[in-house]
């Protein structure tokens, strides 16, 4: 088995102590089949045991390890030491504060997965005797890639827009919302209108397409924002031209 | 007890002009909005041909010289590469604002930007037979 020394240029920011954040240079010997965060866990194992990250899968499931990795927003878990030659830059996912270290404050994030209320609302709520909602494998197809979402917040990190208005509910949680939207047993879309349809939430989109290119579960988030626009403009002119058919 | 933890949240600084020269793809997309630019300088060129046609033969013959001098057609060739790069790049993104869903499938992404292209060339084509080009 190969093994490589690897040079990682960490970005450092400790609270206590600093003002700014700034870059530490880890050399580490590193078997050439390892990913990014195999090199992070290895430095903190033999060299610095005060490096701060957040990860728990280790297999791209559970979202906690983005990071900017050379300036792109990636799962340390996902980006294989092989495809980078060179010294690593990492860094905090990009356009979130900076808690310490890698870890950011996802607070903002979580409030806005949060408001677009991202669970079943039964169209028709039944008794549990009732048995269950039923849906046909089209009606499953219909939203199914916006399920594999991780909240991994890369698509924040890579939206131009949410760096530079972060009131914009952003990609994953405009997704979700449109997930539970286009489901079949749901019955919850006027609620997430009101925060998906508003200015700070689908509008301020400008479609970049950043947050598809970077999704590691091929979310395809983009589609799902356009797809928002379409349907909240069909509703305003069915709203403005035919108000008989709100009741 | 717990220990007092510190917490001082630090917000990295972001360019604010030319944001867009952080990443390629900021660059891509900047290309495809500024492209719109060229297709508006056009559209009011257009409007002023139509103006001068009001004002009778003789500023129209003047508005067509114009358009034969060197800068028009430099103006032209511009217009022409970034118009074709503006209708490109939409019309590759239109299989995501509007899959069409048959069935347990999605009809293929070239069949939607596909469409989009036949009606291109369709209008096109109307517009040419309109100017007399058939
Ligand atoms: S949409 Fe993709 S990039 Fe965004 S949080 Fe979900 S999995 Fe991550
Ligand atoms: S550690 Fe879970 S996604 Fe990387």
């Amino acid at each position: 088995m190969s093994e490589r020394r690897v040079e990682l240029d960490v970005l450092r920011y400790n609270p206590e102590t600093d003002r700014t954040p700034h870059f530490q240079r880890y050399s580490v010997t590193c078997r050439e089949e390892w990913v990014v965060l195999d090199a992070l866990n290895h430095v903190k194992e033999t060299v610095d045991p005060t490096l701060a990250y957040r990860w728990s899968c280790h297999m791209a499931v559970c979202g906690s390890c983005g990071m900017m990795i050379n300036g792109e927003p990636k799962l340390a878990c996902k980006s294989f030491l092989r495809d980078y030659p060179g010294v690593i830059r990492v860094e905090p996912l990009a356009h979130f504060p900076v808690e310490r270290d890698l870890v950011t404050v996802i607070d903002d994030f979580i409030a806005k997965l949060t408001r677009v209320k991202p669970y079943l609302i039964p169209k028709e709520a039944k008794p549990i005797e009732a048995g269950e909602y039923r849906q046909t494998p089209a009606q499953l197809k219909r939203y199914k890639q916006f399920t594999l979402c991780i909240n991994c917040m890369l698509c924040y990190a890579a939206c131009p827009e949410y760096g530079m208005i972060p009131k914009f509910m952003g990609p994953a949680a405009i997704s979700l919302a449109h997930r539970w939207n286009q489901d079949s047993r749901d019955g919850g879309r006027a609620e997430r209108q009101e925060e998906i349809a508003a200015t700070e939430g689908v509008w301020e989109c400008s479609f970049t397409g950043a947050c598809s290119e970077v999704c590691p579960e091929h979310v395809d988030p983009a589609a799902a924002l356009q797809r928002v626009k379409i349907k909240s403009t069909i509703d305003w002119y069915l709203a403005h031209t035919m108000p008989w058919l709100n009741k | 007890m717990a220990e007092q933890v510190t917490r001082k949240p630090y917000l990295r600084e972001l360019p604010r002009t030319l944001w867009f020269l952080r990443h390629p793809r900021y660059v891509r997309y900047m290309a495809r909005e500024f492209s719109c630019f060229f297709i508006g300088a056009y559209t009011l060129m257009l409007v002023l041909g139509l103006k001068r046609l009001a004002e009778g033969p003789e500023a129209y013959a003047g508005f067509l010289e114009a358009l034969a001098s060197p800068g028009a057609i430099v103006f032209h060739l511009f217009a022409l590469a970034f118009s074709a790069y503006h209708s490109i790049t939409w019309f590759r993104l239109t299989p995501k604002a509007m899959p069409v869903q048959l069935g347990e499938n999605f009809l293929p992404d070239g069949v939607i930007a596909g469409a989009h292209y036949a009606g291109w060339a369709l209008v096109s084509l109307v517009v040419l037979w309109l100017a007399g080009a058939f």
